[in-house]
């Protein structure tokens, strides 16, 4: 375990700047007060109903994610840093899908081996030659950040596909305002509540050419079901938008129609949250229930507007992910804005030789995994958990890559001793469309057991509001 | 040579269904082997969909069917003038990159025993070309034709390991063998013309193309120990059975038995 991390709020004994006015409210927030608050979060969320699905653990499915009320905060300067990289990190990873599902033109140059795309799971053949509306593959980029020092910043992963956990976003500032009205007038801090709105206006910008007038936008759900079906919901809700499952939309004429008690109403754009594999059984999986048959016939001729597009994993892909600094540089001209963590390949022989060495010290994950299964984080691992990890990776070495342990850096969060540093990551949602937007800020995800450096909801991870200070 | 091409598919339902949707793949290809003269497609009581050229170079059209509907019948007539290149898919459109055609379905996935057959079967030979055409030789061998051996699911490794197979086996297990050995391979789906003298079994039928260097797509028909000729109508590609499907659909609605009857004719006529 990394012995010095960076504390976000403390540098020996003095206070970050960001953090100044919190630590009056902390010191000033008796112990009965604080646990009351904390049961009225809880009751908050458990009344509106935010919870989530932990597959494979039993006890209750739908549990709450952890709240904690101790906000994380960055300053102006700082957010300038991270917007500017991210939204660099989206047009490059939008111009890569574009060019992939092109003419491959950086294949072509040598800079990305043909073999990692067009061999890879996520690429899809039936989306070659298509250019979808405005060119963006890929409409909400989660782009995963963590932080080892004042200045340095780097991308854990980016999420291309449907990245989730942005209701918490807003859900958190929400609950907060509510509960501590008086912080939010002490300070100053950017709104995140237009992101609906935002959202809204990126997918509308994205209808394709045959749409007429007003684009009718809807959420494509696979049902109560899924884990994120709060979200699903949540978004409608705030976006004024239809929430559907597969078996409300039907295809006829070359066009995408919704049943409603009106009659038939023609969907110009479908924000879907099911995966490529089930969109439609005449084009993927032929067992799919989740999806519309036809549907990709009618996207492919622009009759539809999918978000994200069919085919968009390609670029989120952990092995893919080595590549995002080179595709800045080709697409863009420009040097990244922020880090790749150094990243080891188990495909390759020298990486491979590398990560058997150290597996003690490294953090080793599947090349398609997510959610925090199926990882190893070498320093706070058993001898005999890294032994049998070790087994798993000499029997399929090409489906695992490797990073160091990096020290990632720490919030004081509220835990059952007082207030105690926990690590915590960032994943702001960027969204492309006519333009590039992202709210200022994001969802913090934190470690709640001492030492723990995974965040992840399924593996005793929290949540944190977010706050970017204005000027 | 001129063939002239009719076929319906006929689905019947035991109880009427709501409706049904179908994605077509059923035009000739456009490449120097192939002029079309004439050619129709039509669903019966069907409405017109999408219509569009797909990343492989494949006309694609989609219909739909409003319900109550006790059969959807598919029917397709047309002529088309062939010319014989030897298998080579000359002047073909297509976006996607051969190297897209080395990752395995389930279908095409080769195990022990299709990997073995592929590198025995290229020992020895350097030229892709040769490789290539040892690859059919052996996949012809290893599986002989028998209908009603195997059925639509069947893999390649499975159809190895009996043995026995029809033209769609012949097919994945050439496309299997050919990426053990690094050689892109796809599923082609097309009619052929079968005379009174040839070996020649099903009219519509299925064959693969391998990619060569060069060369690009050639076409190799392991089920009759050749590479496709004027006798053979081109439709369209995919990484297998299922992706290169002339007719991918259904009909929404329950409990009911769905029974299929096809009728295909393919003659040539002089001129």
């Amino acid at each position: 375990m990394p012995t010095q991390c960076f504390n976000e709020m403390y540098q020996g004994e003095t206070v970050r700047a960001p953090y100044a006015r919190l630590e009056d409210w902390m010191h000033a927030m008796p112990t009965e007060f604080r646990q009351m608050k904390q049961a009225e979060a809880e009751a908050l969320f458990r009344r509106i109903g935010i919870t989530f699905a932990v597959y494979g653990e039993g006890g209750d499915p739908d549990r709450l994610i952890p709240f904690d009320m101790f906000p994380r905060v960055f300053t102006q300067t700082e957010w300038r840093k991270l917007e500017r990289g991210i939204k660099q990190r989206a047009r490059a990873l939008n111009a890569f899908l574009l060019d992939v599902y092109g003419r491959g033109e950086i294949i072509r140059a040598g800079r990305v081996p043909a073999s990692l795309v067009y061999q890879n799971a996520a690429y899809e053949p039936a989306v070659a030659g298509i250019v979808p509306p405005r060119g963006v593959f890929s409409h909400i980029v989660g782009v995963d950040l963590v932080r080892t020092g004042p200045e340095d910043f780097f991308v854990l992963e980016d999420n291309c596909r449907t990245p989730s956990g942005v209701s918490y976003m807003l859900e958190n500032r929400e609950i907060m305002m509510r509960m501590f009205p008086a912080l939010f007038r002490e300070n100053r801090i950017e709104p995140v509540d237009g992101y609906p709105a935002l959202l809204r206006r990126t997918l509308a910008s994205v209808a394709p050419a045959k749409c007429e007038g007003e684009p009718t936008v809807v959420i494509l759900t696979p049902g109560h079901f899924n884990s994120a079906y709060y979200e699903h919901s949540f978004l409608a809700d705030m976006m004024g938008v239809e929430l559907v499952e597969g078996a409300d939309l039907f295809v006829e004429s070359g066009l995408v129609w919704m049943r409603t008690t009106e009659g038939p109403r023609r969907v110009d754009v479908i924000y879907r949250r099911i995966d490529d594999a089930y969109l439609d059984p005449l084009c993927f999986r032929p067992d799919s229930m989740l999806g519309i048959p036809g549907l990709m016939d009618v996207y492919r001729s622009g009759g539809v507007a999918i978000a994200s597009a069919p085919g968009a994993g390609v670029a989120d892909d952990k092995a893919i992910y080595t590549l995002v600094p080179e595709m800045i540089r080709f697409y863009l001209g420009e040097e990244p804005v922020l880090q790749n963590v150094p990243t080891w390949q188990c495909a390759k022989q020298d990486d491979y030789a590398y990560v058997l060495e150290h597996l003690g010290e490294l953090v080793v994950k599947e090349v398609h995994g997510s959610g925090g299964y199926g990882m190893l984080v070498g320093p706070s691992s058993s001898k005999a958990q890294i032994e049998a990890f070790r087994a798993r990776l000499i029997a399929n070495p090409g489906n695992y890559i490797a990073q160091p342990t990096l020290a990632l850096s720490t919030t004081p969060t509220f835990v059952n001793e007082g207030i105690a540093p926990r690590h915590v990551d960032l994943r702001p949602y960027c969204l492309v469309g006519e333009r590039i937007e992202l709210v200022p800020g994001g969802l913090t995800r934190v470690a709640l057991n001492e030492g723990s450096l995974v965040v992840n909801s399924s593996q005793g991870g929290g949540v944190k509001d977010t706050w970017v200070l204005s000027e | 040579m001129i063939l002239t091409v009719r076929h319906a598919t006929r689905y019947l339902y035991s109880a009427p269904m709501r409706g049904a949707v179908q994605s077509l793949r059923l035009f000739p290809s456009r490449f120097e082997g192939q002029n079309t003269r004439h050619w129709q497609v039509e669903v019966e009581s069907g409405i017109r969909g999408a219509s569009f050229v797909d990343g492989a170079g494949d006309r694609i059209e989609g219909w739909s069917m409003r319900g109550p509907l006790n059969e959807v019948c598919v029917r397709v007539e047309g002529e088309v003038e062939t010319h014989d290149l030897n298998g080579v898919l000359r002047g073909h459109r297509e976006a996607v990159p051969a190297a897209a055609y080395l990752r395995s379905t389930p279908a095409t996935l080769p195990d022990a025993a299709l990997s073995a057959l592929a590198e025995a079967a290229v020992a020895g030979a350097q030229e892709a070309l040769e490789r290539a055409h040892r690859l059919s030789a052996a996949v012809a061998k290893a599986i002989t034709y028998r209908p009603g051996a195997t059925h639509a699911h069947t893999t390649a490794a499975e159809s190895l390991a009996l043995g026995e197979g029809v033209c769609q086996d012949h097919a994945h297990a050439l496309i299997a063998a050919a990426n053990v050995v690094g050689l892109p391979a796809r599923y082609v789906s097309g009619y052929l013309f079968a005379d009174a003298e040839g070996v020649a079994h099903e009219a519509a039928h299925a064959w693969a193309e391998i990619w060569l260097e060069g060369l690009g797509w050639v076409g190799f028909d392991a089920a009759n120990a050749c590479c496709p000729d004027d006798r053979y109508i081109r439709l369209g590609s995919g990484r297998d059975a299922q992706e290169a499907a002339p007719i991918r659909g259904l009909a929404l609605g329950q409990g009911s038995a769905e029974k299929l009857e096809v009728e295909v004719a393919v003659g040539a006529s002089q001129q």
